[in-house]
């Protein structure tokens, strides 16, 4: 009796935990042959019981003329009509990367169209020398390249309300994006112009109609603070910040300055609105936790996820992205009985610090209602906490920074639903 | 994976430690500039008011201009009432440990110098960086005025601004760089 021939058949299941989760074996040793069969139906199709069927396979109409010219810039396929509004559609993609095209976009007063030879980048403050860049001196400097999530801190806010909203994975987690960022070392820039010894932060400005500006430690910069040139392998879109944005990877959204114009090295924090208004958390008993910067290790089932409604029971992959603004994921749990059992899931490399991270598991679903959660674990030990947790520390008015353990409850009749648990 | 990593950045880094090596080797692409050449950028105004331009403004001052600029997206008097499109300036004086909290200049924000910062980088939304520093001091005193911070008369300007007592600032703490909450 091998496991390949008895693979979905459910007296063999290698059940790991409640609810028909199976080990992550079954995508380790079989990956390919899974992935390849999900990838190929439509959504998240593909019953065991699926085999039986009498279409007769015919030559399509497309293999019978020639097809057309491909355009000049490739767009997805007309029969693709993914949006970003301006959330990431998360439960439509796979993988850790987010097509530029599909990234989210927050803005503070649209987005400015820049024309590259003339924008500035100016470092001034508490430098030896304040010194001024065009995009072409920003070209000739050394590069490198980087995956990184972007999490708005007031992404997946909607955990902080008192009932479950309705929504899905796009609506509630989808201020979340990851690309492949390019470009030179903030701290090599700072050095040519000089740090002044008292400097101990500095302000990150943007070109845009909001000059939105923030505060960010010099520790942060010298680090591992860039500013990107390139977006998955060509130049910046324009909503994510061309011809440059600050990037200070792990840090939540708002502080990777898009259309960064200016540095200004200072002695402390110069409390913009943005870090006193905005991205603070007012807690439950009024006070207000200020500069919290990094985005705490989290998760998300993408798939199965409100909207893709499942096909009868039998075979699931369950996948997601997890990520850490602290560092790298070490484990992803899934839980398909609301928490109270767990299995680790397989995750996809590259697994790259403060980068997200893809997870799977496999699930034989029995048809019958199942409440499916996510649960992180980053390099740090931080484990995700459940919603209750979050709420006890802060209360329901903190808005920003909630990385609660989020609930999908699936119904006998294949519907899924944003719950609490 | 190294070429995730920064490592030709902290080679030049490193390289940077002394001094006659960097211009050697350092791409020293920047163009260096005087104060006098960046002025207009030099917008930032720091909590203690360093930045804060020569000028001055009332809230009495500050009225006509709020209502001609301001309140068609901010309200006439700028607290949250229905079929504004803009934030709320004014009130929610006691409302921040409620059940729907009113996070205002005067309930929520913790210097009064932001609001100078912001307000003529950003405002008013329509046709930012168009006041004037005197219209600028004005607007800001009329928003305090509003959220009862100051008097009608009051003068605003460099030394007065930063006094501001901010009735919410205590309420404030930093999280940076460990506390995990
Ligand atoms: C066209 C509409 C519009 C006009 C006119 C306008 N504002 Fe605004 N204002 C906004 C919007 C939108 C925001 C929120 C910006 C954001 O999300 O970052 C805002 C934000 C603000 C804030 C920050 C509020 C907070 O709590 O974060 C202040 C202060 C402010 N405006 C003052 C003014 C003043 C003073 C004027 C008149 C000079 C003005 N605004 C005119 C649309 C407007």
């Amino acid at each position: 009796m091998t496991k390949r021939s008895t693979f979905l058949a459910t007296d063999h299941i290698d059940v790991v935990a409640g609810n028909g989760l199976m080990s992550r074996r079954h995508l380790i040793t079989r990956g390919a042959a899974v992935t390849s069969a999900l990838g190929a139906g439509s959504l998240m199709a593909l019953r065991s019981s699926a085999s039986a069927g009498s279409e007769v396979l015919t030559i399509p109409e497309w293999m019978k003329v020639p097809g057309r010219d491909f355009e000049p810039y490739g767009t997805p396929s007309r029969f693709e009509k993914l949006t970003r509004n301006p959330r990431t559609p998360l439960q439509f993609l796979d993988g850790m990367i987010t097509p530029s095209g599909l990234h989210f976009v927050i803005t503070h007063n649209g987005v400015p169209d820049i024309d590259p030879d003339q924008h500035r980048f100016l470092i001034h403050g508490l430098v030896k020398r304040p010194l001024v860049f065009t995009l072409e001196a920003l070209e000739r400097y050394p590069r490198s390249s980087r995956i990184v999530f972007l999490e708005c801190a007031g992404n997946s806010r909607a955990l902080y309300s008192e009932q479950p909203v309705k929504g899905d994975a796009q609506s509630i987690h989808g201020l979340l994006s990851c690309a492949e960022w390019t470009g030179v070392s903030l701290a090599l820039l700072l050095d040519e112009a000089g740090i002044d010894p008292r400097a101990k932060w500095l302000l990150a400005e943007g070109a845009d109609a909001a000059a939105m500006s923030r505060s960010i430690p010099l520790a942060k910069a010298l680090d591992d603070a860039f500013i990107a040139l390139y977006q998955n392998g060509e130049p910046l879109r324009p909503a994510n910040g061309y011809p440059m944005r600050l990037m200070v990877p792990g840090y939540h959204g708002n502080m990777n300055v898009k259309w960064l114009r200016r540095i200004e090295l200072t002695e402390g924090p110069m409390m913009t609105k943005d870090e006193t208004s905005h991205y603070s958390m007012l807690l439950k008993d009024g006070r207000v936790a200020q500069f919290k910067f990094p985005i705490d290790g989290k998760s998300v089932i993408t798939r199965p996820s409100p909207g893709l409604t499942m096909n009868g029971p039998g075979f699931y992959e369950i996948s997601g992205l997890a990520w850490s603004g602290n560092g790298k994921v070490v484990k992803v749990e899934v839980s398909a009985d609301g928490g109270h059992s767990w299995a680790d899931a397989a995750l996809s490399e590259p697994v790259l610090s403060k980068a997200l991270t893809r997870f799977r598991l496999p699930w034989h679903w029995n048809g019958g209602p199942a409440v499916l959660q996510s649960r992180a674990t980053d390099d740090t030990g931080y484990v995700q906490p459940t919603r209750e947790q979050l709420i006890a520390k802060r209360g329901n008015n903190a808005f920003y920074f909630n990385n609660a353990i989020s609930s999908w409850a699936v119904a006998a009749s294949g519907q899924v639903s944003n719950v609490y648990v | 994976m190294s070429t995730y990593k920064w490592i030709i950045a902290s080679a030049f880094a490193v390289v940077g430690g002394t001094c006659a090596a960097a211009n050697v080797d350092g791409p020293h692409l920047g163009r260096v500039v005087t104060q006098a050449d960046i002025a207009a950028w030099d917008i930032s105004i720091a909590p203690d008011g360093t930045g804060l331009p020569a000028g001055a403004g009332t809230a009495k001052q500050g009225e006509p201009l709020y209502v001609a600029r301001c309140a068609a997206c901010h309200g006439i008097k700028g607290d949250g009432q229905v079929g504004q499109t803009a934030p709320p300036l004014a009130g929610g004086f006691g409302t921040l440990t409620g059940d729907k909290p009113l996070k205002t200049v005067g309930s929520y924000w913790p210097y009064a110098t932001t609001l100078f910062d912001y307000v003529r980088r950003a405002m008013p939304a329509i046709q930012p960086e168009s006041l004037t520093n005197d219209e600028v001091y004005a607007l800001a005193a009329y928003v305090l005025y509003l959220n009862h911070l100051v008097g009608d008369s009051d003068v605003m300007n460099a030394k007065t601004l930063p006094k501001v007592k901010m009735p919410n600032r205590a309420k404030f703490f930093v999280v940076y760089p460990n506390k995990r909450l």
